[in-house]
């Protein structure tokens, strides 16, 4: 346990269990949502519309943490999951005509299932045979949306209709990111809350036993079938989630944006923040999302000097993508989340060391 | 029935080099209990150093040989030592990840120096046909074929035979009796890895010389996934059966079925198996105690 929780001494469980319990906290809190509320005033439409897609990866990076980092399922299928969503709530919005929100719903309740399908090899494996056979899944997720003509009509991909909603409809290129930006602000900050509050419920301690000691966990009374499909349903629901809005919201659904690197990269979202931390799974959301633009720009920055690193910017970004994976993994393998909570105990016992 | 010759043939050229790749994924896995994502890259990093050493610097069929395998060597120990020695311990998805980390590592630094169109070089193999019951078959494929199962061949017989084959299955079988035997578990991981990267350089060579040299040698290491679940993670009679296997069904569906159908029949093979039996044919049936 991180040494930020030591000097509160609690009365009662109620007081153990709340979120927050000291001043810095709520400080921190209000001092987020008051950067949450004037960032869109701010900001110009680019980085609106990358604080937009930050807001889309948090949302299946939370889901996917759920699943991997709280209940050691691995899994590889995050993008076939994702495109289960997308597809899905698109058809149900534009050719079927449901209401945009009933659309995801739906979407969300169709992907929980798919994925609690697709967790079923779970229940028999575990570690590097799940892992391979959620690289499965992906694999056969994305043939059937290629090949399936039905679902995109034959073209491939389809478009989605401008998001709407009992009359409001978001307008256009002035204010298109920055409405959006309240929409997903809203659906990211509900995730993350309930995602909080789901490890505090007896389901969410039932994943836990069953990522630390699977066995023991079944001896006490968990039952594994079950929490292993609920966390299957439970994390997929969340990216379904996160791909229904990727359609909604780039307005075109194609399978090119579902594939198995997008699982790595959510994958390497949760490492980098932290495996088994909401708070990490958002830290790696922001940091994954915006490094390819951070490294365009200092390539960019260093062209007359490093000509090479503009003219193969692709391969820097992978490459980059690929070290700082294998960085985080030798040498903080508890992610972003770690650095933050030490930076933390360090101003917290200064002048003292411990 | 020509057609079927010629299926057949062309399933047994891919399956035998699956199986080669296989086969470098199975030691890792068997001596150090890594599963390595980034086998394929293995295959695509070989591939390129083998036509560096050909094509670029125009060195002797021979030379080049060499100067593949010592630079596989090399990329497979400094593997070992860097990236893999740090995180043992870890848990498995820590390790999965970190050898997909390495994979797009691998990847992308091929892609930088040497772009992402394919490379032709001059045929090693001869590229000429001739004819099996009625079919026309590239020889290519058959040297293929026979290549594969020599460097198979070679490589049963040293886990029999020689003093380090015997160490190394002595280290898969029980790492601490190993220890007290004299064993040096660190050189043989190291081993495990040198060898691993060696028998990817093969299939990679192999397989640039059927088709060509590009990304694609990477994505066909994907495969090595259904074979070695086909035919157990720790087995090495498995990795045949399983390359085999794979690179039959996948032909076969190809050429009877659907093109597009037989990128996916080896994932859809691999979710039944593991429904049926997760162990593969010849795997370790590992029973869980408390």
């Amino acid at each position: 346990m991180a040494a930020t929780s030591t000097g509160i001494h609690h009365r009662s469980y109620t007081s153990e269990l709340r979120l927050r319990a000291t001043k810095a906290e709520y400080f921190r809190l209000g001092l987020m949502t008051a950067l949450l509320l004037v960032l869109p005033f701010v900001l110009d439409n680019f980085w609106l519309s990358q604080i937009n897609l930050i807001m889309i990866a948090v949302i299946g990076a939370v889901g996917l943490n759920i699943l991997v980092g709280y209940t050691g399922q691995i899994s590889l299928g995050q993008g076939g999951f994702m495109a289960v969503g997308a597809y899905s709530s698109a058809i149900l919005s534009d050719r079927i005509g449901l209401p945009t929100p009933l659309a995801i719903i739906f979407a969300v309740l169709l992907t929980a299932a798919v994925g609690v399908f697709f967790g079923l090899p779970g229940l028999r494996l575990k570690g590097l045979y799940l892992a391979i056979a959620t690289l499965a899944s992906q694999m056969i997720i994305e043939f059937i949306i290629r090949r399936w003509s039905w679902l995109t009509e034959g073209a491939g991909y389809i478009n989605v209709d401008r998001f709407e909603f009992l009359g409001f409809q978001v307008g256009n290129r002035e204010v298109f990111e920055q409405q959006w930006y309240w929409i997903l602000t809203i659906l990211a900050v509900l995730t993350v809350i309930t995602a909080r509050n789901i490890f505090r419920t007896g389901l969410g301690r039932s994943f836990m036993a069953v990522r630390d000691q699977d066995i023991a966990a079944e001896a006490i009374g968990v039952n594994l079938t079950r929490a292993k499909l609920t966390a299957f349903a439970v994390s997929s629901g969340f990216v379904g989630l996160a791909g229904s809005l990727t359609a909604h919201y780039s307005e075109v659904v194609s399978w090119e944006k579902f594939t198995l690197d997008v699982s790595i990269l959510y994958l390497a979202m949760i490492i980098v923040g932290g495996l088994g931390s909401i708070a990490g799974a958002v830290y790696g959301a922001i940091f994954m999302t915006l490094l390819p633009e951070v490294i365009r720009r200092v390539a960019n920055a260093l062209e007359s000097s490093m000509p090479f690193l503009a003219d193969q910017l692709p391969a820097v970004q992978n490459a980059a993508f690929g070290v700082i994976i294998i960085a985080f993994l030798i040498f903080e393998p508890r992610g972003l989340d770690r650095i933050w909570q030490r930076m933390k105990d360090y101003f917290k016992y200064w002048p003292f060391r411990y | 029935m020509s057609n079927f010759i010629q299926q057949l043939i062309y399933g047994l050229a891919d399956g035998s080099i699956l199986a080669l790749a296989a086969l470098g994924f199975v030691l890792i896995y068997k001596a150090t209990g890594v599963i390595n994502f980034a086998q394929g890259e293995f295959l695509l990093v070989g591939a390129y150093m083998f036509y560096t050493a050909f094509v670029v610097f125009n060195l002797p069929l021979l030379l080049a040989v060499v100067f593949g395998v010592v630079v596989a060597t090399v990329i497979g120990v400094l593997v070992e030592r860097l990236i893999l020695r740090p995180m043992v311990g870890e848990n498995p998805i820590s390790i999965i990840m970190v050898t997909i980390g390495l994979s797009m590592l691998l990847n992308a630094l091929v892609q930088a120096f040497y772009g992402t169109s394919p490379k032709s070089q001059p045929a090693l193999l001869p590229r000429s046909s001739i004819e099996v019951l009625g079919a026309t078959v590239p020889l290519n494929r058959i040297f293929a074929v026979v290549i594969a199962a020599i460097v198979l061949t070679a490589f049963t017989i040293f886990f029999r035979k020689s003093r380090h084959g015997i160490a190394m299955r002595a280290v898969a079988d029980d790492q601490q009796a190993a220890m007290t035997m004299g064993i040096s578990v660190r050189r043989i991981f190291a081993m495990a890895w040198a060898l691993a990267a060696i028998s990817a350089l093969i299939a990679g060579v192999l397989l640039g010389d059927i088709s060509a040299v590009d990304q694609n040698v990477a994505a066909f290491g994907l495969l090595v996934f259904p074979v070695v679940i086909l035919g157990g993670l720790d087995s090495v009679p498995g990795t045949i059966v399983g390359g085999l296997t794979v690179g039959l069904l996948t032909q076969f569906t190809a050429g009877y079925l659907d093109g597009g159908l037989a990128t996916v029949i080896p994932y859809i093979a691999l979710v039944l198996i593991l429904l049926v039996r997760p162990y593969g044919i010849f795997g370790e049936i590992r029973i869980e105690r408390v």
